[in-house]
């Protein structure tokens, strides 16, 4: 007998560490929410009144899927090599990203720069909106209840418990995504890169610093 | 939007860039995207946004009437007083037309 258990409990979960030295994680077995159960029904529907095709459905999930920080990245390293550019994104982020092929849909780009003495930073106290055509899916922290209520309140703090700690004279702006505007911060070009292409500039962008809770990486 | 969140559509004010204004401190239900830690609170408007759908009616799959959208820029100091981390800190909200009144 494989499972030679005392309680033979149909919910049995595993507990401790696995051989590989990590904590097992519970299986999903909950029943489908009332919303999920909703969604699979609208979803099959579609399909079967030939509104959409299950294949639309996927390439689109495969789109969402794809898009990832590296198209902010492009979008702030441009901006770094490319004055017209940044001058355009500055005054229209819609169409200066939509120029390059990253389309922010329905909701429009508001890109905040980074100078010296100012600091920007991005968050959604209501909900999770998040530039995801740009950077990709949200990372998990920031859905949080603690960033989005503590952010606004305590952003110095915040900032220190991810390792960036700004001059007390730099002001620190906190962008809160109330409502139709998606935000991407445009940080400040790393010393030492000036003659630096954008492709090797983009590789120091990472999400944070769009974000606000980071720099880029530096040069060295 | 409700009546009592907008205080009536009609003659509701246009703020200029610049303009001083205060969020109004009401407490309607319903779908609202005016951040509660705001309302009553005082600032100055970054920069005007234009006509938008209502999200309080788009919500409820009403009509929604556009309403201007402005960038609302608040100091620390404004919205959390003494406890505020750096007085001078900023934050900036979006907020909708008839959530604003003129502010001296």
């Amino acid at each position: 007998m494989p499972h030679d258990h005392h309680d033979h409990d149909d919910h049995f979960h595993h507990e401790g560490i696995s051989p590989s030295g990590h904590p097992y994680r519970a299986d999903d077995d909950t029943p489908l929410t009332y919303w999920q159960t909703m969604e699979i029904a609208v979803r099959e529907l579609l399909v079967e009144k030939g509104h959409v095709t299950a294949a639309e459905i996927a390439a689109q999930i495969d789109r969402m899927d794809a898009r990832s920080p590296a198209n902010g990245a492009a979008v702030v390293a441009r901006a770094w090599t490319d004055p017209a550019f940044r001058e355009h994104l500055l005054a229209d982020g819609s169409a200066a990203t939509r120029e390059m092929g990253f389309d922010i849909g329905p909701m429009h780009l508001l890109a905040v720069e980074n100078t010296p003495g100012v600091h920007n930073v991005i968050v959604c106290t209501l909900c999770s909106c998040y530039p995801r055509n740009l950077l990709g899916l949200p990372p998990d922290w920031y859905k949080s209840r603690a960033y989005r209520s503590r952010l606004v309140r305590e952003p110095r703090r915040v900032l220190s418990e991810f390792g960036l700690t700004l001059p007390a004279d730099t002001t620190i702006r906190v962008h809160d995504s109330t409502a139709d505007m998606r935000y991407v911060v445009i940080p400040e070009r790393p010393a030492g890169t000036e003659d630096w292409d954008a492709d090797r500039l983009a590789a120091l962008v990472t999400r944070d610093s769009m974000i606000g809770t980071g720099l880029p990486r530096p040069a060295a | 939007m409700t009546e009592a969140a907008t205080g009536g559509t009609d003659g509701a004010p246009q703020f200029p860039d610049g303009a001083a204004v205060r969020v109004k401190a009401l407490m309607p239900p319903g779908h609202v995207r005016t951040p509660a830690y705001l309302r009553g609170k005082r600032g100055i408007v970054e920069r005007r946004l234009g006509p938008f759908p209502s999200p309080e009616q788009l919500a409820y799959n009403l009509p929604a009437e556009r309403l201007p959208l402005y960038r609302v820029r608040f100091t620390m100091a404004e919205v959390w007083g003494p406890a505020a981390e750096r007085p001078d800190d900023t934050l900036d909200a979006e907020i909708y037309g008839p959530w604003l009144l003129p502010e001296d």
